[in-house]
């Protein structure tokens, strides 16, 4: 982990529990979520495949039987938020390294 | 065929002999050839006719371009691939019992096992000197019709003697022939039997004005040579009329006469005397359809008849149907006109009381007849207008208790969904095709099996290919059970919570809970969704009120809720002011149009009465909602599961017809009540006067003006599935009014399902709107006065979203695209249509403008 290059978002205090912001990184538009639930992180990109457009980060989260979702605003498919696989249409999200570092919400590329 | 037949002879499958392939003896064998023992059996039919069953029913549209074939009910092939004998022109003249033999006019002997008469009737002619002329007619077979329409050729006027059902039928058919055409009725009225004096006068009205001349109480005494025309027909009180053609249609005898022949017992006035298994005196013979008298009395339509076929051909097969009589309610048009008759038509049940509603301009009358206590209905007559036939004989058959307020099953301003008795409410063995005896839990069934729509049940189960008249209601009952068996495995509202929305406000309520997440921790799994998020939210606005945007709140939002502002495909916003009442001063039309001008926003004007502005990027919403409040503008809420809009016309302030101010009581409606979340958006309306034009019979409280206050509407939708809203309370003063509207709301609130409007609220109510009276207005559950207390908590604590938004800089900090840059979404592209924005497509080949700022 220790060569992963880590990009600083925000503070912390800006990313209320249980909900999600949009980070511009790099050229990218992605979606940072965080539960409240053992306050987890979660990235992935920002558009929505089907809607084709930028409002995954505006979704509601919480979980589908084991997995933690996102749920698109504009048509409520839920994503998987571990893989960024879409649970009922064949469609993907990317995802992203995401941590809580020194106060700072910091991305990553996945290798 | 008859070859085969004599062939058949030896074998050691069970004779049947069906006299007569009419309707009902052919049913006879459709049902025996469909059944398990068709194996075991041998079918011979004996036709008098040269053609095999027809329609009777429909007969007369072979004036109106059908021929014979259209009117056929089988073929021959269908016969001989179920392996049927059949022997046309061949009527049966003798039956001799004890050797178990027939014998045909063509002089041939055959065996039976079982024997089943299906003659059906014969038309009567009354013994009139000079009724057997080259130009008199009966009409029963398509060998009378082709007579009558050659004697036509030759005529220019026609008389139908009888005024009854088929006589209509006939007069119809002399009308199609373009006959000068008359009706001559020996009673005082038409239709004697299924209408009543004011049905039969409404009847005769719209018969005589498509240019047919009706006598009736006319009793003719003889028929000879006229003076003008061919016929005089000469009545008993010395009248007459000169006519080029007759034909008799007075009624229908049974067709007995082999029976009476072969000494089987039969009834004084005619009819085969059979018992409930459709047997005559003779064990091994049956007798089905028109020609049978069960109890005293004859069956003159199909439906009986098939029901007899079935038993006829149980009772051989080994099976235990019975007959048990039949309802003889009618529905057809006759002459162009609707008629529909239903169960005791003339009232004569001891105690019987009736509601009438006639309306000569349109032609329409109507009559319900309900018991002395007024719970049950007894009998109906429609004429003019039968779209509730269906939902009525239901009523009847199913003894179900009627509304509070019959008349309104009658009354014009019911349109045919609220005559809808709801089918929820039949008993599975309702019979919903009487024709071809489908009940409601067989066609349950069948959408089980995978019917949806009304032609897989019509090829599946024959249901509706009769008369049809059941058609709107098998439609109910499929979508009804459709419905069913989507909701049908539970009402909670998510896999996180095994509670519906219902019992989860209870709970809230109950137990005091403030937040999400202690309500999960304490009754819910896992970590919640974008289903019972919003919905808990919800519920916890309507009782504590405190701002969405909370903190602890937030995650539970849709996006709409948490940007207060509606997302658009694009990934966009619109934005709606409130605009109380529809009422906006000049000023705040401008600063309205500047706000639109200055951020580029796509203008309409909304259903509701107000404006939408649409294609604001997220940062925008706090600029634009600075302006608007600046401006005197409050947040019109249209992102919310919540009070819209309420909807106004002008009233008496202006409107030379409006007796109240409908704008001002609009006004203080809507600030009453703005900011209240509830299951589901609620809309409202005030019209000044009765004219109704704030359309508030179609939103969930609608209100309208009467001379002495307000007449209170509830549970009225437009939208996919329209609801006209019940009359809840009439005259009511402005404090009362205020008072149940309070009350009905809380109570919405607390007790419907998630996203379940009022109209599917009220309808799945047990009770339905008398319970919702008995509430609201009787306080029978005891809760008015907290529900009033409640209401008055919630618009106590009213604060504008948006205004709180603005004056904290915290809360103001979401509203960017994204939060570690000032960029805005550079996918967002509009194009430029009819002078304003819109999204740009991603196929569009127009010119793509970006929109700079």
């Amino acid at each position: 982990m220790s060569d992963t290059k880590w990009t600083s978002i925000c503070g912390d205090e800006e990313l209320a529990p249980d909900t999600g912001l949009c980070a511009l990184f790099h050229e990218d538009q992605v979606a940072i979520f965080r539960f409240s639930d053992h306050d987890r992180l979660y990235a992935v990109s920002n558009y929505d495949p089907i809607a084709e457009a930028n409002v995954i980060s505006r979704g509601i989260i919480g979980s589908v039987g084991r997995q933690h979702v996102v749920a698109s605003p504009l048509f409520k498919q839920h994503y998987c938020l571990e893989t960024g696989k879409c649970l009922e249409e064949d469609a993907c999200l990317k995802t992203y390294l995401v941590r809580s570092h020194m106060g700072q919400i910091q991305l990553s590329s996945r290798p | 065929m008859s070859e085969q037949s004599t062939a058949r002879h030896s074998s050691d499958k069970e004779r049947i002999i069906i006299v007569g392939n009419g309707m009902v003896g052919h049913r006879l064998i459709e049902v025996l050839s469909g059944m398990d023992a068709a194996k075991d059996i041998e079918i011979v039919t004996f036709a008098e006719e040269s053609r095999l069953a027809y329609d009777r029913v429909q007969l007369s549209s072979f004036f109106s371009g059908s021929t014979a074939e259209d009117l056929a009910l089988t073929d021959e092939c269908y016969y001989e691939e179920k392996g049927v004998t059949f022997l046309l022109d061949n009527k049966v003249t003798d039956i001799d019992r004890s050797a178990k033999t027939i014998l045909t006019s063509a002089g041939k002997t055959e065996r039976y096992d079982k024997l089943v008469i299906a003659t059906g009737s014969y038309p009567f002619v009354p013994p009139i000197p000079g009724n057997d002329q080259q130009h008199c007619h009966v009409y029963r077979t398509i060998d009378d019709l082709e007579a009558i329409t050659e004697s036509a050729n030759s005529s220019e006027i026609g008389v139908v003697v009888g005024g009854g059902l088929l006589g209509l039928e006939a007069a119809n058919a002399l009308k199609n022939l373009n006959l000068e055409t008359h009706i001559v009725e020996f009673a005082p009225r038409l239709m004697a039997v299924q209408l009543d004096d004011g049905g039969a006068n409404q009847l005769r009205r719209k018969i005589e004005s498509t240019g047919l001349t009706v006598h009736t109480e006319k009793n003719t005494q003889k028929i000879v040579a006229g003076e003008t025309r061919r016929y005089r027909m000469v009545f008993s009180d010395d009248s007459f009329i000169e006519t080029d053609l007759i034909v008799f249609s007075a009624g229908i005898r049974p067709q007995d006469e082999l029976a009476t022949l072969c000494g089987l017992e039969t009834g004084e006035r005619g009819g085969i005397i059979i018992d409930d298994q459709c047997r005559t005196s003779d064990a091994d013979i049956f007798a089905i359809g028109e020609c049978a008298l069960w109890e005293n009395r004859i069956f003159g339509l199909v439906g009986p008849g098939y029901e007899m076929a079935k038993v006829a051909a149980a009772q051989i097969t080994g099976g235990d149907r019975t007959f048990h009589g039949a309802d003889m309610s009618t529905k057809l048009k006759l002459l162009g006109v609707d008629v529909a008759s239903i169960g005791d038509a003339h009232g004569t049940t001891k105690g019987s009381q009736s509601y009438y509603y006639q309306d000569d301009i349109n032609g329409t009358y109507k009559r319900l007849i309900v018991s002395g206590n007024g719970k049950k209905l007894l009998g109906v007559v429609l004429i003019g207008e039968v779209d509730a036939y269906g939902s009525l004989l239901q009523l009847m058959l199913n003894g179900i208790k009627l509304p509070t307020h019959p008349e309104s099953l009658i009354l014009p301003t019911s349109d045919p969904a609220s005559v809808s008795i709801g089918v929820e409410s039949l008993p599975g063995a309702a019979q919903i095709c009487s024709c071809y005896d489908v009940t409601k839990g067989q066609i349950c069934s069948a959408v089980e099996a995978g019917c949806t729509t009304l032609g897989d049940i019509k090829s599946t189960l024959h249901a509706s290919t009769g008369c049809g008249g059941c058609a709107a209601l098998v439609k109910e009952v499929i979508d009804c059970k459709l419905q069913s068996m989507g909701v049908e495995t539970n009402n909670n509202i998510c896999e996180h919570f095994s509670y519906s929305r219902q019992e989860a406000a209870d709970i809230i309520r109950v137990s005091k809970i403030k937040t999400f997440k202690d309500f999960l921790e304490r009754h819910g799994t896992g970590l919640g969704c974008e289903i019972c998020k919003p919905t808990v939210g919800s519920i916890l606005a309507s009782y504590w009120n405190e701002h969405i945007l909370e903190q602890q709140h937030l995650g539970l939002q849709d996006t709409n809720d948490i940007f207060m502002a509606n997302m658009q495909k694009n990934g966009t916003y619109s934005v709606v002011p409130r605009i109380p009442g529809g009422e906006i001063t000049p000023d705040k039309l401008i600063a309205i149009g500047e706000v639109a001008k200055e951020f580029d926003l796509y203008t309409k004007i909304t259903g509701g009465q107000r404006i939408d502005l649409f294609g604001a990027h997220v940062h925008e919403l706090p600029l634009i909602w600075e302006k608007l409040i600046d401006a005197g503008f409050e947040t019109g809420h249209a992102y919310g599961k919540a009070l819209r809009t309420v909807k106004s016309c002008v009233g008496s302030s202006w409107c030379r017809f409006g007796v109240q101010d409908s704008v001002g009581e609009a006004i203080r409606i809507e600030q009453r009540y703005r900011g209240l979340r509830s299951p589901h958006k609620i809309k409202m309306a005030v019209s000044g006067c009765t004219r109704e034009c704030a359309e508030a019979q179609s939103k969930d409280v609608g209100i309208i003006a009467t001379e002495k206050g307000w007449n209170l509407y509830v549970c009225g939708n437009g939208g996919m599935r329209p609801r006209h809203a019940d009359l809840f309370a009439t005259d009511l003063s402005t404090k009362t009014l205020i008072t149940y509207i309070d009350r009905f709301l809380m109570f919405y609130v607390r007790t419907a399902d998630r996203l379940q409007r009022t109209s599917v609220w009220l309808e799945k109510l047990e009770g339905g709107l008398d319970y919702l009276r008995e509430v609201i207005i009787e306080d029978k559950l005891g809760i008015c006065a907290e529900l009033e207390k409640e209401m008055e908590a919630v618009v106590e604590s009213y604060v504008c979203e948006w205004k709180a938004t603005i004056n904290d800089p915290e809360k103001l900090k979401r509203f960017n695209h994204f939060v570690n840059a000032d960029d805005k979404d550079s996918n967002i592209v509009f194009v430029s249509e009819r002078g304003q924005k819109r999204p740009a497509n991603i196929e569009n080949e127009i010119r793509l403008v970006e929109v700079g700022k």
